[in-house]
């Protein structure tokens, strides 16, 4: 391996033509991952790209790493498999709001829950895109698409509380147009051990356009997001004049100087907290009473299971150095003819 | 006469069925039996047969498992079709298993559990044991107060009662081990191994067992004792008792050995394919490593992502986990990943009869897939034959990139027979077509190029610069592997895939059949009936019948030789246990004259049900 080899966000790119939509998100959030993997150093051929089915899903085709476009919903499953398989391989799954959380919402749980060391990201536009336009399980209630023509009736997921839920060691949210909360975010699910979950809130500029307009836009931006950093108050707005206190377990927005509360009330933000409580509440903050929270919300320690599944069979192959597998054929009881 | 004047009467062969509660121990009786007879060298068929339910309500008709032993001095292959001798430990047990014993047989039972109660739950409206009524007349009956024997036997424990009642089942294991001389030491030996750790448990079984043992010594009921010699195996080698799910995971660590790899698991637990999960779990310092997944879909689907990072990945399931597993075959058919689909068989459809056996997924596994799919099927015919098929399924795979679906089933799953263990060296290599290398690829790597012999395309090592490629379900270009819309190239992929599978027949040997090469009837099997489709040749030609019998390892594709073969009989007998799944397919593939014979009872078909339909096929 040269450890000098220094890479550019276009050793990351495929020959392929990109297929999006013009205008789709998930063109920035390509361009952020081909400039995040450029600068962490890790060469294209240790990286394996693992998708769904979905718009999102087309990712690993634009990609120059190993890339396997899977089937719908089961990209985790894949995933964990290979890692299993190929320890040393840096493990991104690429999947959507409708993939993960609807189709495969089984194996998204599963894979936080084992701990498994993979990077996920989820890109959230609230609507199927590739089936053209049907509501997501992240749709609002009342969304009027294809599908429901008098309104959606099902209560959505909040992909962050799903994760908070399944006792995700790492949780993140970053939004398209944030390419320098996107860098920040990707850098730290990249370096955490075990599954790094990332939201990324991602416009579809055909079926659901403006669907994160209110937290999105660069002139509501600063007022409708916090950005969330360990051991930092939250403290958000424009000015930077807002901050969220926690009253009991309730969160509530005020304004730094006004009814005697200042910088030192806000919530100073813990994501090494191991308790998942707070955890959940940041994962319920909606727009507009509270601002959305973007960067690292949770990234905790907890053992990583491919490495346990490593560390089982080279124990056992440790104590049992001197077992053939002629004896195992033979087994205990044999005879002679 | 006394027990002075006993005598010992030689036997070729007995089929002997332990029959009682689930909770009673029944398979821990039947496998110490079967291992008794094992060691005392007879050739072995087991059949165990036990409800789904774990502990159905004790008595009643429901819980009532079993387990059928048949141990001869000549070769079997079945675990016989009627009981030479019954132990029946409740009225449910002697309800359900009295239509298996033969006429004069040896019935014991369990006296103490013929209550009023016990009685009522088996449908009884009178106690068949009473001397005074006829309903057993047809039987040798030996009466033995099992429950009662037992408890005085452990009279000075200080066992629980319900541990007391729960060793009953050693005292028939102790009686039988009379009646059929075998040696005791190695039992005791046996069931030392079974409780190693639960000392107090060992030595109250064992007090039980040779309780039993000497209580056959002792009664005047018993006139009689059994020997059944040694079998005399023409093959000469070392031998051992093996099961058919062990001997499954055996040649799938076997094949990996072979193929310098080490094997991935991705399983859910479900009856009958569970035993083999449990027993790889076991092997990890050989290299296994076991993956207990949310569900069937993500097993197979860790599976897929374990091929594609080099290790020999494996599936394990029965069929509703088959019917789940279907979208991601088809993925690996697309990305001609080398997995392994073990599907052992039970009754179907839907949950159908979880502990039963059946042959009815052979069409699941031929085309229960979106598209056109094809990929190789083989299927065991034994419990030790299981051993070599999933070995010969991971060289299928893994030469020509292909997913392979093995199928075994609930029969050989459970069942054990003697095997001549094979030395490592006999085995044949491996050779996957890996590169760990770009050398041969100046402009890029390309994923779908082709092995001209075998079509396989080639395995990269992932990780290897240079190598990076993208796999996905959607149509490549050939070569390229690049996403393609192109109706040319997608007819083209489509015969591609087709003659890749088509041509691993270039690899197998010459049919065997079993009798002439031509003549009146040939009877066709696949699986688990093989035993009873070989004993039923046998006795036919025994009596001069022109009977030969040919049996399917590979099932997609077929041996190449098979059509003419079919074609030189008047008529061939199809026999399986489902609605005619083979006989659908040889039927689409070759002509010839042939009729099936089906019993869809998720138990083995009887030796002489196939002698009756070829008897009635025959010509003269």
């Amino acid at each position: 391996m040269n450890e000098q080899r220094k890479f550019k966000p276009k050793d990351f790119s495929s020959d392929q033509d990109v297929r999006w939509c013009p205008g789709c998100g998930d063109y920035a959030i390509l361009a952020g991952v081909h400039r995040a993997l450029a600068k962490q150093g890790i060469p294209p051929e240790q990286i394996a790209v693992v998708s769904g089915i979905g718009c999102s899903s087309r990712f690993p085709y634009y990609m120059s790493t190993y890339g396997f476009h899977t089937i719908h919903g089961r990209a985790p499953a894949f995933a964990t498999g290979l890692k299993i398989a190929k320890p040393n391989m840096q493990v991104w799954v690429v999947t959507g709001d409708g993939d993960a959380l609807s189709i495969g919402g089984n194996h998204f749980i599963h894979l936080l829950r084992r701990n498994v060391d993979v990077n996920l990201m989820l890109f959230n536009n609230r609507i199927y895109g590739l089936t053209k336009g049907q509501y997501s399980p992240t749709s609002e209630v009342g969304k009027r698409t294809k599908s429901t023509p008098l309104g959606s009736l099902d209560h959505p997921f909040k992909p962050v509380q799903v994760a908070v839920g399944a006792d995700a060691t790492f949780i993140a949210r970053t939004i398209d147009v944030d390419a320098k909360c996107m860098q920040e975010v990707l850098a730290a699910a990249a370096a955490h051990k075990g599954t790094s979950f990332v939201e990324i809130l991602q416009n579809c500029n055909i079926f659901n356009d403006g669907a994160w307009e209110a937290i999105a836009a660069k002139q509501v931006r600063a007022d409708n997001t916090v950005h969330l950093k360990h051991d930092e108050p939250m403290i958000f707005g424009r000015e930077r004049d807002k901050g969220v206190r926690l009253v009991g377990l309730t969160p509530q927005v005020f304004t730094v100087g006004e009814d005697g509360l200042t910088e030192a009330d806000a919530w100073v933000h813990d994501a090494h907290d191991e308790d998942p409580v707070r955890s959940l509440v940041l994962a319920r903050f909606e727009t507009p009473a509270l601002p959305t929270p973007v960067g690292v919300i949770r990234a905790i320690s907890r053992p990583v299971y491919d490495a346990g599944v490593h560390a089982q069979v080279d124990g056992a192959k440790a104590d049992a150095a001197d077992a053939s597998l002629q004896d195992l054929l033979v087994g205990r009881r044999s005879w002679q003819v | 006469m006394n027990i002075q004047q006993r005598k010992t009467q030689e036997l070729e062969s007995v089929v002997v069925r332990f029959a009682g509660d689930s909770g009673d121990g029944m398979q821990l009786t039947g496998s110490q039996f079967t291992m008794a007879s094992v060691l005392a060298g007879n050739d072995i068929a087991t059949f165990p047969d036990f409800p789904a339910e774990i502990r159905a309500p004790a008595g009643t008709l429901a819980g009532v498992s079993g387990f059928q032993l048949h141990f001869s001095s000549a070769e079997i292959f079945t675990p016989g079709d009627e009981v030479d001798v019954l132990v029946a430990m409740n009225p449910a047990a002697l309800a359900k298993n009295l239509p298996f014993l033969k006429e004069h047989g040896v019935l014991v039972v369990n006296r103490d559990a013929f209550t009023n109660r016990n009685l009522k739950m088996a449908g009884f409206d009178h106690d068949p044991l009473d001397e005074e009524v006829t309903d057993l007349e047809a039987y040798q009956v030996y009466r033995v107060d099992l429950g009662r024997l037992t408890r005085d036997a452990l009279s000075d424990t200080d066992l629980t009662t319900k541990e007391v009642e729960r060793c009953k089942n050693f005292f028939a294991l102790g009686l039988m081990c009379w009646l059929y001389e075998r040696d005791i030491s190695l039992v005791e030996d046996e069931v030392r191994m079974h409780f190693a750790g639960k000392e107090r448990y060992a030595e109250a079984n064992l007090k039980v067992f040779k309780s039993g043992y000497n209580f056959g010594e002792n009664s005047e009921q018993f006139l009689i004792r059994y020997s059944v010699p040694a079998a005399r195996p023409s093959e000469k080698g070392t031998y051992r008792n093996i099961q058919g799910n062990e001997a499954l995971g055996m040649g799938l660590i076997c094949a990996a050995h072979k193929a310098g790899k080490d094997i991935f698991l991705g399983s859910y637990p479900i009856t009958p394919a569970s035993d083999i999960l449990h027993f790889l779990s076991k092997q990890k310092h050989h290299g296994v490593y076991t993956f207990q997944a949310e569900d069937e879909i993500a097993a197979v689907c860790a599976t897929i992502g374990a091929a594609w990072g080099n290790q020999l990945a494996v599936t394990t399931t029965s069929g509703p986990g088959m019917a789940l597993k279907a979208e991601a075959i088809g993925l690996a058919v697309m990305t001609e990943l080398p997995i392994v689909i073990i599907d052992v068989q039970r009754g179907g459809p839907s949950t159908g009869l979880p502990t039963k056996t059946e042959q009815s997924d052979l069409l699941q596994a031929m085309y229960g897939r979106n598209g056109e799919s094809p990929l190789a099927v083989l299927a065991a015919r034994s419990p030790s034959d299981a051993f070599e098929t999933a070995f010969e399924a991971a060289r299928i795979a893994m030469t020509y990139m292909v997913p392979v679906i093995m199928l075994s089933d609930g029969f050989i799953a459970n069942g054990a027979e003697p095997w001549r263990v094979p030395d490592l060296s006999e085995l044949p290599a491996i050779e996957p077509p890996e590169i760990d290398s770009d050398v041969d690829f100046p402009d890029g790597f390309q994923p779908y190029t082709r092995d001209p012999k075998t079509l396989a395309r080639p395995w990269p090592k992932l990780g290897t610069p240079g190598l990076e490629h993208r796999l996905g379900g959607i149509e490549k270009w050939d070569v390229t592997g690049h996403i393609s819309y192109d109706p040319d190239n997608h007819h083209h992929m489509t015969l591609q895939r087709q003659a890749r599978v088509d041509g691993i027949a270039d690899s197998l040997p010459p049919t065997q059949i079993d009798g002439a090469a031509e003549g009146d009837v040939l009877m066709v099997s696949w699986g688990s009936t093989y035993g009873a489709c070989h004993t039923a040749t046998l006795l036919l030609q025994q009596e001069g019948r022109s009977v030969s019998h040919v049996h399917l390892r590979w099932l997609n594709p077929l041996p190449k030789d098979l059509g003419d073969i079919l074609a030189r009989f008047n008529t061939v007998v199809v026999p399986e246990i489902n609605n005619g799944q083979l006989f659908q397919v040889l039927r689409a593939r070759f002509d010839f004259n042939g009729v099936r014979y089906n019993r869809v009872g998720g138990v083995p078909l009887q030796v002489h049900d196939l002698q009756n339909v070829v008897l009635d096929n025959l010509s003269s």
